[in-house]
């Protein structure tokens, strides 16, 4: 059968995907702007189709911690919500992170802090990326650009968590969420039987069969010894990622004299700034993390040497940029320009940003 | 009968359930966890659901249930044991899924979960310690604490002004459409213990019987978090738990 393509919201790719995909269960709570996965969801009835499971839960600390229970018996699960709701997980999720359990959570973000604005923003990248919930832990952190990433990273997102059995997260935002664009849906998977669960997560909470010793789910250890070793092997785990999991990509970088470095949405209307400075006579690149943890610093390190000066461009007041920053080790300028609370920068004041800054 | 025969395994009356191990129990001389935890045990046996039971233990006293009874644990966040539950009975219906959660836990970081599962009527069962006082971080006021009790932080005893009411938390769970059973239950005999065992096998099947969410409330002891003797605590309890927490059957449906 040729590929379905079909026009739809990010938010919409994201539920589809996930029914393709064969997820298990999804739970979430209702916020703007990322509704419409959970309304997809509930209009689609895949309970009927996959026997996936859609549940609204009463808050999203409830969603959160329903998603831990499932993860904990091996199953796929996923919520998703907007920077506000995501606060609101933090303890969930620290504690999937402190049990090992693989997951996927979805960040359509929203402008802050607090209850902000309903318009896109990228201010959650600190969040994500250095803690957000309590302790040393890290999220695998997935940033698309577009609806068909939306709908690829579903995928990627559980396949990556459960490879590493830790938490996965897709770091959107409302514009992503909200817009609608072509999109290839990825085919039907079917949902894994119980005794192929039970093959792939022989740590999961399934119920004591007389072949194997009880399986305990839990963050918790008292023995500070022990604990120490619980996150050294954290740590080990994350290293592996950061050395094998990064992901990004690069738009006419070759001879480029000055790099934009930007994810999301940001990336987008980057990727015309790049023609406009070159229609100009400009050489800029653009790098595009798509993993934000691990970070892609060794491929911006790569540019010490060539560009003249490096732009993190973000719609935050300055977030990624310190990565940025700590992968050149000051051996190149990086300047940040960002717009905040929700107003989305053009291609044209971009390219103003770099000419003031760098030029 | 000499002691000889008495020893032969055809005439024991009484002896440690088989899903109980030999880990020493952390729970203080007197508590309610032991005896709750060997009857959890007993009924998850007796009904031949050892690989089909998966438990949620809650942040507090009973945090540590997972070392003592051999079955699978997911350790919950505080409070969170009911969303939790939620979601491995929803995902793996053929399961037999309990919450066991102490009166902090239950009652107050947790309401909103607690009563949303019940209020969905989720096939799970919800097993409810109360003591009336935080036991694991020291002996603080519960929301179970009775007006006048002496905790902690409320040292010259509960003052409703000040600290609200003692919360009749079952009573609560008793209204919403989604319970089929709420009962208050005790430990402190062997006579309320053997009812106590009845009321939890029925909680058991009606979860396994798509019945609805089943409530068991303890009226325990904490005989470290009140200062007492374990054989003066029973009697502190029965004399003022119980009439504030009178036992039986709130819903039976």
């Amino acid at each position: 059968m040729a590929d379905e393509i079909k026009l739809m919201k990010g938010n919409e790719a994201i539920a589809h995907a996930a029914i393709r995909y064969g997820v298990d269960g999804y739970f979430g709570y209702p916020i703007t702007p990322q509704s419409e996965i959970l309304e997809t969801l509930m209009a689609e009835m895949p309970w009927e189709k996959t026997g996936m499971v859609v549940l609204q839960a009463e808050s999203e600390v409830a969603a959160i911690n329903m998603v831990y229970g499932g993860a904990s018996t091996g199953k796929r699960v996923m919520t998703s919500s907007s920077s506000p709701g995501v606060s609101l997980k933090q303890e969930g999720i620290s504690y999937l992170a402190g049990a090992e359990l693989p997951c996927l959570i979805v960040n359509v973000m929203r402008g802050g802090p607090g209850l902000g604005t309903i318009q896109p923003s990228q201010a959650d990248y600190f969040q994500t990326v250095k803690g957000g919930g309590h302790g040393d832990y890290r999220l695998i952190t997935l940033a698309p650009s577009s609806v068909q990433e939306m709908a690829n990273f579903v995928g990627l997102g559980f396949e990556l968590a459960f490879k590493y059995r830790n938490p996965a997260i897709i770091l959107a935002d409302g514009i992503i969420g909200q817009m609608m664009e072509k999109v290839t849906l990825p085919p039907f998977h079917p949902r894994r039987t119980e005794e192929e669960v039970r093959a792939e997560c022989p740590w999961a909470a399934q119920g004591k069969i007389s072949s194997r010793s009880k399986n305990v789910i839990t963050s918790l250890e008292l023995d500070p010894a022990i604990m120490e070793e619980n996150n050294i092997r954290f740590q080990k785990k994350y290293k592996l990622i950061s050395e094998n999991e990064v992901r990004y990509e690069e738009y006419r970088c070759e001879d480029a004299d000055y790099l934009l470095v930007a994810f999301g949405s940001s990336a987008r209307i980057c990727q015309k700034t790049v023609e406009n400075a070159r229609a100009e006579g400009i050489k800029v690149g653009l790098l595009r993390p798509i993993t934000l943890w691990p970070f892609p610093s060794a491929a911006i390190a790569k540019y010490v040497g060539q560009v003249k000066g490096i732009l993190s461009v973000e719609l935050n007041a300055g977030q990624m940029v310190e990565d940025v920053r700590l992968a050149v080790a000051c051996q190149v300028k990086v300047e940040h320009f960002g717009r905040l609370g929700g107003i989305v920068f053009t291609p044209d004041e971009v390219l103003q940003a770099l000419k003031t800054k760098l030029l | 009968m000499e002691l000889n025969d008495i020893i032969k395994p055809e005439n024991l009356v009484y002896g440690k359930p088989r899903l109980m191990n030999d880990n020493p129990m952390h729970y203080c001389p007197g508590c309610s966890h032991g005896v709750v935890h060997k009857l959890i045990a007993e009924v998850v046996d007796e009904m031949g659901m050892e690989d089909k039971t998966i438990g949620i233990s809650p942040v507090g006293c009973a945090v540590f249930a997972y070392n003592y009874i051999d079955i699978d644990w997911i350790e919950a966040a505080h409070g969170r044991a009911p969303a939790i539950a939620t979601a491995v009975k929803r995902l793996n219906p053929s399961k037999m899924v309990f919450t066991y959660q102490g009166d902090g836990d239950l009652a107050a970081i947790g309401t909103a979960e607690t009563i949303h599962a019940a209020n969905r009527g989720e096939n799970i069962v919800i097993i409810f310690i109360n003591n009336a006082i935080y036991g694991m971080t020291g002996g603080q006021m519960a929301p179970t604490t009775l007006e006048g009790m002496k905790t902690s932080t409320c040292p010259y005893g509960r003052n409703v002004e000040l600290n609200g009411f003692p919360l009749k938390i079952s009573n609560l769970l008793a209204q919403l459409e989604g319970t089929c059973l709420v009962t208050r239950q005790s430990v402190q005999t062997p006579a309320a213990v053997r009812k106590a065992k009845k009321a939890l096998r029925l909680a058991f099947e009606n979860s396994m019987n798509k019945k609805g969410t089943s409530v068991v409330e303890f009226v325990s002891t904490c005989s470290s978090g009140w200062k007492m003797s374990p054989e003066k605590a029973n009697k502190w309890m029965e004399e003022n738990m119980f009439p504030f927490y009178p036992l039986g059957d709130l819903k039976n449906v």
